[in-house]
């Protein structure tokens, strides 16, 4: 197996796969309290996340939208992972995955451990090309909690 | 390589192969530890040698600035550069080499024809008619005038196949109607449109004609005149040139008549405070210094399609679409997009359960380049319903064994997500 094919199933994994087909979360929130969009000029992926915060805890988080395999599985794992937890553990979260994606030092470090299943997008450093489909619904997930009016991008 | 594969190789006419990779350096690189196929000619054309050495040559043994030395090198560095447009008049079938323009490529034709033209000759309420399949140059250009002037923009629809609906375009089309802007060949599913009969239909309605040949101009002949447009747009680099040079031709009644739409250097005759006068077409709209090497070896690029014939390289590239066409109708769960009856060597499909980024992906690691996504064209992609598509986009370098790749590839996107059929 060449370099490439090994880093093509590092990058598509089954637990990736898994998630595009069905996408954990995947519906609009009617009792949301906090909504953002987020879009990807780039390649035209479009999603909405919508949370339920109570007490500075995320309780419920969903999304609806329409992505590639990567920003699909991403946004769906990425409600299992912030349910429950604190708002601001939920942004440290964002910081992690995002440096995991990005950050050559980061690989197998131990921010990726506190990352969970969220480590299977490791294999998304070999494609930079990629790193705006995986966070895509971290951006829009970001902004949904401050309250952004402008749809986040990935540009 | 599967039992359907070969059998269409083998079917495959001699046609769809001109034997030209070895004139392409960039050819014989590997991708990923793979053989480069390059299937992405519609975003740009690799370069022959002949055109890296034009531009190698120029730097070496005619570098000067144009139009004022008065020095040996200057004049030979001129006359190359007034060759080249020329060389461009001949190739598009100019009436004057003045008429030829020199820009940085398609979009900035155009932006020199909506200044320039648009904004002295567009009033409110003046119509301008587009298509469904433009290319996002050919919109944005015109919704810019339209805030300026106040003057509106009518969309000729497009049927499932991808072609534009005549009777619509025979119904927006009024006396009110100013432009026709449309492109030659459609940037996303290769429809050729009639350009021609709806130049024709245009004129009668007193309306003044545009046509953006960015991806015509390497796919089949053009001839202007035949055409009976009064503007035509196209890129040096998506026929094998440089990138940043291009050209706008303009009928010389019409460039005589329109303002500068950049000002500087080269493009006046007198300037004092007061007042300055602008020079004749075409300097008049070349201000500053111009790319002279890129017009040199976009001169070159000619020279070299030329060699060829452009007229074998349409007759290749038809075939091998043919070929490619119902490689791909063969592979269960792809759905081409754009099958109009008169097409260019673009082919757009789906993969049915793959997203067009992960296909482009994965036939990446099989070094098969191709494009994914809308193509710079939103409204069409809207049209049908999809956020993008896959384009393999042919050039005068592709043959079978290319078009056998990108299937080989497909199936490995298919196995990688589970989604190959085994029953065809």
């Amino acid at each position: 197996m060449s370099g490439i094919d090994g880093n093509l199933r590092e990058l598509y994994q089954e637990v990736i796969f898994d998630h595009n087909r069905q996408p954990r979360n995947f519906h609009p929130m009617t009792d949301a309290d906090h909504h953002a969009d987020g879009h990807n000029p780039l390649c035209g992926d479009q999603l909405t996340v919508y949370l339920r915060i109570v007490a500075d805890t995320v309780v419920d988080a969903s999304f609806v939208g329409h992505g590639c395999a990567i920003s699909t599985a991403s946004a769906s794992l990425m409600t299992e992972a912030i349910k429950g937890r604190p708002v601001d553990e939920v942004e440290a979260l964002f910081h992690a995955f995002h440096a995991m994606l990005t950050d050559a030092s980061a690989a197998d470090g131990a921010p990726a451990a506190a990352l969970g299943k969220l480590a299977v997008f490791a294999g998304v450093r070999e494609f930079p090309a990629r790193v705006k489909c995986a966070t895509l619904a971290w951006h829009t997930l970001h902004n949904a909690i401050i309250g952004a009016q402008a749809p986040a991008r990935t540009e | 390589m599967n039992a359907a594969t070969e059998d269409l190789s083998a079917r495959a006419p001699a046609a769809t192969s001109l034997g030209r990779t070895h004139d392409f350096p960039i050819l014989a690189r590997p991708v990923h530890g793979r053989r480069l196929v390059y299937l992405d000619n519609g975003a740009t054309t690799q370069k022959p040698e002949a055109v890296i050495e034009a531009e190698r040559r120029f730097y070496r043994e005619s570098n000067a600035n144009i139009h004022r030395g008065v020095h040996w090198l200057s004049q030979h560095a001129t006359d190359l550069y007034e060759a080249a447009r020329r060389t461009v008049q001949h190739f598009i079938n100019a009436a004057h080499a003045e008429e030829v323009v020199f820009t940085r490529g398609t979009t900035e034709a155009i932006n020199l024809v909506a200044h320039s033209w648009g904004r002295s000759a567009l009033r409110a309420g003046d119509e301008i008619l587009l298509t469904t399949l433009e290319h996002h140059s050919n919109i944005v250009p015109w919704q810019l005038l339209c805030e300026q002037t106040g003057a509106l923009i009518k969309v000729v629809p497009v049927s499932d196949t991808g072609e534009l609906d005549l009777d619509a375009f025979d119904t927006l089309l009024n006396e009110r109607t100013r432009l026709l802007a449309i492109t030659h060949v459609s940037n996303a599913l290769g429809t050729i449109n009639p350009v021609a009969m709806l130049a024709a239909k245009a004129h009668a309605v007193g309306a003044t004609v545009l046509v953006d040949g960015a991806q015509a101009v390497a796919h089949h002949k053009v001839d202007v005149q035949a055409l009976g447009c009064d503007f035509y747009a196209f890129s040096g680099h998506k026929l094998y040139g440089p990138t940043g040079i291009g050209a706008l031709w303009g009928r010389a009644e019409l460039l005589a008549a329109m303002p500068p739409w950049q000002g500087g250097g080269d493009m006046i005759r007198t300037v004092s405070f007061a007042r300055s006068t602008y020079a004749d077409a075409p300097q008049r709209f070349e201000a500053g210094t111009p790319n002279i090497a890129g017009s040199v070896a976009l001169a070159a690029a000619i020279d070299y399609v030329s060699a060829i014939g452009i007229e074998r390289i349409a007759a290749h590239e038809h075939a091998l679409l043919a070929h490619a066409s119902a490689a791909l109708a063969a592979i269960p769960g792809v759905r081409l997009i754009g099958t109009a009856a008169d097409k260019a060597g673009i082919l757009s499909f789906m993969v049915e359960h793959i997203h067009p980024h992960d296909l482009g992906t994965i036939l990446d690691s099989e070094g098969v380049a191709i494009r994914a996504g809308h193509h710079c064209a939103m409204p069409l992609m809207t049209r049908f319903g999809i956020p993008g598509t896959a384009r393999a986009s042919l050039g005068v370098y592709n043959d079978a064994a290319d078009i056998a790749a990108l299937v080989n590839a497909i199936h490995k996107a298919q196995d990688l997500f589970g989604t190959r059929s085994t029953t065809p």
